[in-house]
């Protein structure tokens, strides 16, 4: 103990003694342009590693025919021309958009009636802000396995309620009817979805300050339009923000699908990420995969510039 | 243009009784302001005329028409905002319109009404700029231009000049006084600074914790304040009081402390001769002492020892020790004096005020 205790001490002395003075680091670091350097430097090696190196590895897939275990030659664009000619693809597209589209607007109603009703003053309002956030803390396996079992064509707990509420006579096949399963996704992905809006929202909304309703009711408007002509301008900015994170996250969202339905029944309920998964890790058929997933980016990438051009012209008004 | 009316007005919160048994008859044109520090309920009190409030009790009535159960907009009110309140989306003439809008006036009236209102204000030339591209005094003046625009009834103002920088504020103060002369209007104004209350009311409500203390034409006052919290609350600086002891003596009271020794003048002291032998408080204001010369009654003044010089032009404040208590003495800028010198002060018989110690009241 004695001897590990003074080698501790010696080495600590050594250390200590030349970071006294100002050593040669600090003097490199006295420059804003290397310490900028440095301070990027973590952030830029993460984003490299994980996002910047698979998306361009994903390129050079995509351009292959690379299979499970078998290397690939350079095929240039021909995995493109067999997704376009790919009839699933077709409608894994068709059905990501419908899917992006129905959450968003229900999302953004709920969210936006909910953060209007919490922004009011009530009892136990800072429980129900707490409790609302719920299905977004929840992972969303957990949560969509729990679904996935109220779904179920037997012990579906919605069924039963449903049928002794005297609502449905025959028990709805939620995820073995092909619209039936795309409306069960749905559902889940807004109940998952709702608390990230009525929350942003809720936050956006406590920056308007209280006086301008007064000046407003004052001023003769009744509430809805109070809420036309000074909440809902006033909030836009903030919902804009909002949906583009919102519609970015639905478009490629994989887990809940893959748990619920796993793109079934007969791809009704395919979408991009799903459809990707299958044809490159299920199928192994990897660049093929690769060039699905690449498949998003053009068409996320338009509605980014759409959304961020009218953030920022909302944000001059 | 209008009468307003409150009767036993009262705001209860759970724990707070911000507004206690208010009764105020505010006649046709007239221009009222509720003054007091703040806490006192003077903008409850102007929020439930608003019907931004619930009134707990009492009745609020707008030309002889009871209106506690009226949303804001059936008021015919219009209300001025401390902070403005602006809608930062719109331009300013949209901010100016959107009461009219709203109200279904035509698009000719609309901006026949906010170009005339712009004219009075002297904001022709911001109508198309968005608030924030305002200073603080062009944003107050379209708040004002808001309010106008309407025709109402009743203006109500909610510490409207309080954002604004000194200067701006005495400026804004003499525009709202020429504005009122020019429209007319009934108008209630809230504020916690007393010199704007002076300026503008025709009457002056005092409030504190919730009642009004005093309401009467600014110099009622100035110069007979109901009670040491008015007499304090009104004039700047602010009033001295000493505690004094009335002693009688040859038929004559006098007011005595240490350091102090006063004949009561002649018009008081039948009112104050049920203190003889009692303690009470002694009110000065500083312009009522003066340096005393050879012509001044012995009877009336006391001796003093110069703490402080505030020399601000137009006059000199002394601080000075009346015993162990201090005095501010507003004097000539003529008189030259220096800190630590000892002197001897008159007070003016005709304006000395005495306080009951237990309930405040003027005596």
């Amino acid at each position: 103990m004695a001897t590990v205790g003074s080698v501790a001490s010696v080495a600590f002395k050594q250390q200590y003694i030349p970071a006294a003075k100002r050593g040669p680091i600090t003097r490199l670091l006295e420059d804003e342009r290397r310490l900028a350097f440095c301070l990027m430097l973590p952030t830029v090696v993460l984003l490299g590693l994980f996002i910047a190196y698979p998306f361009f590895n994903g390129i050079l897939l995509a351009v292959t025919d690379t299979r499970v275990g078998v290397p690939g030659h350079f095929v240039g664009m021909d995995n493109f021309v067999k997704i376009w000619n790919d009839d699933i693809f077709h409608v894994a597209v068709w059905n990501t958009c419908l899917y992006t589209f129905v959450t968003t607007v229900f999302k953004l109603a709920l969210g936006l009636s909910l953060a209007l009703l919490l922004n009011r003053h009530f009892r136990g309002k800072a429980f129900i802000r707490a409790f609302i956030l719920l299905p977004f803390i929840i992972p969303t396996v957990l949560s969509t396995f729990a679904w996935k079992w109220m779904f179920d064509p037997t012990f579906s707990v919605l069924n039963w309620m449903l049928f002794h509420a005297g609502i449905i006579h025959t028990r709805i096949n939620w995820l073995g009817d092909p619209v039936m399963a795309m409306v069960s996704v749905i559902i889940v992905n807004v109940w998952r979805g709702v608390p990230f809006y009525a929350i942003s929202l809720l936050a956006g909304l406590q920056t308007i300050s209280p006086e301008l309703h007064e000046a407003a009711a004052i001023d003769g408007a009744r509430a809805w339009a109070r809420f036309r002509h000074v909440t809902w301008p006033l909030l836009l900015p903030v919902t804009l923000v909002i949906v583009l994170f919102s519609v970015i996250q639905t478009f490629a969202d994989f887990q809940l699908v893959y748990v619920l339905t796993g793109g079934g029944p007969a791809n009704a309920t395919q979408l991009f990420a799903t459809y990707a998964y299958q044809l490159g890790i299920g199928t192994g058929l990897l660049s093929q995969g690769a060039a699905i997933s690449l498949a998003i980016f053009p068409i996320l990438l338009l509605v980014v510039i759409v959304q961020l051009v009218y953030i920022r012209r909302t944000e001059t008004l | 243009m209008a009468r307003v009316a409150m009767r036993s007005l009262n705001k209860k919160y759970d724990e707070v009784h911000a507004v206690i048994d208010v009764n105020l008859n505010i006649h046709d044109q007239e221009f009222v302001v509720l003054v007091g520090p703040s806490g006192c309920g003077k903008t409850t009190t102007l929020r439930m005329v608003a019907g931004l409030e619930s009134i707990t009790s009492g009745q609020v009535s707008i030309d002889e028409k009871v209106v506690n159960e009226l949303p804001p907009m059936d008021r015919d009110i219009a209300m001025v905002f401390q902070n403005y309140a602006l809608y930062p989306h719109m331009s300013v003439y949209d901010n100016m319109a959107f009461g009219l809008k709203m109200r279904k006036f035509d698009k000719p009236e609309i901006d026949k009404r906010v170009k005339v209102a712009a004219d009075i204000l002297g904001i022709q030339e911001l109508l198309k700029r968005k608030p924030r591209q305002l200073s603080g005094g062009q944003r107050q003046r379209v708040a004002l231009g808001r309010a106008i625009v309407r025709h109402p009834q009743v203006f109500l103002f909610d510490e409207p000049l309080s954002n604004l920088d000194a200067k701006l504020r005495v400026q804004m103060r003499v525009e709202l006084k020429k504005l009122h002369e020019r429209l007319g209007t009934t108008a209630i104004y809230v504020t916690h600074d007393q010199v704007e209350a002076m300026t503008l009311g025709d009457r002056v409500v005092v409030m504190r914790d919730g009642r009004v203390q005093q309401v009467g034409d600014p110099m009622e006052l100035y110069n007979q304040p109901a009670n040491r919290f008015v007499a304090g609350f009104i004039g700047s600086p602010a009033m001295n009081f000493a505690q004094v002891r009335i002693a009688a003596e040859n038929g004559s009271l006098w007011a005595e402390s240490e350091g102090l020794r006063i004949k009561v003048p002649a018009p008081i002291t039948p009112r104050l001769g049920r203190y003889a032998g009692m303690e009470a408080t002694l009110g000065v204001r500083p312009e009522d002492l003066r340096i005393a010369g050879a012509g001044d009654a012995k009877d009336l003044g006391f001796d003093v020892a110069i703490e402080v010089i505030e020399r601000l032009g137009s006059e000199i404040l002394l601080d000075v020790a009346v015993g162990s208590a201090t005095m501010v003495a507003s004097v000539e800028p003529t008189v030259t004096a220096r800190v630590h010198e000892r002197l001897r002060l008159a007070i003016n018989p005709d304006r000395v005020h005495f306080f009951d110690n237990k309930t405040e009241a003027a005596i």
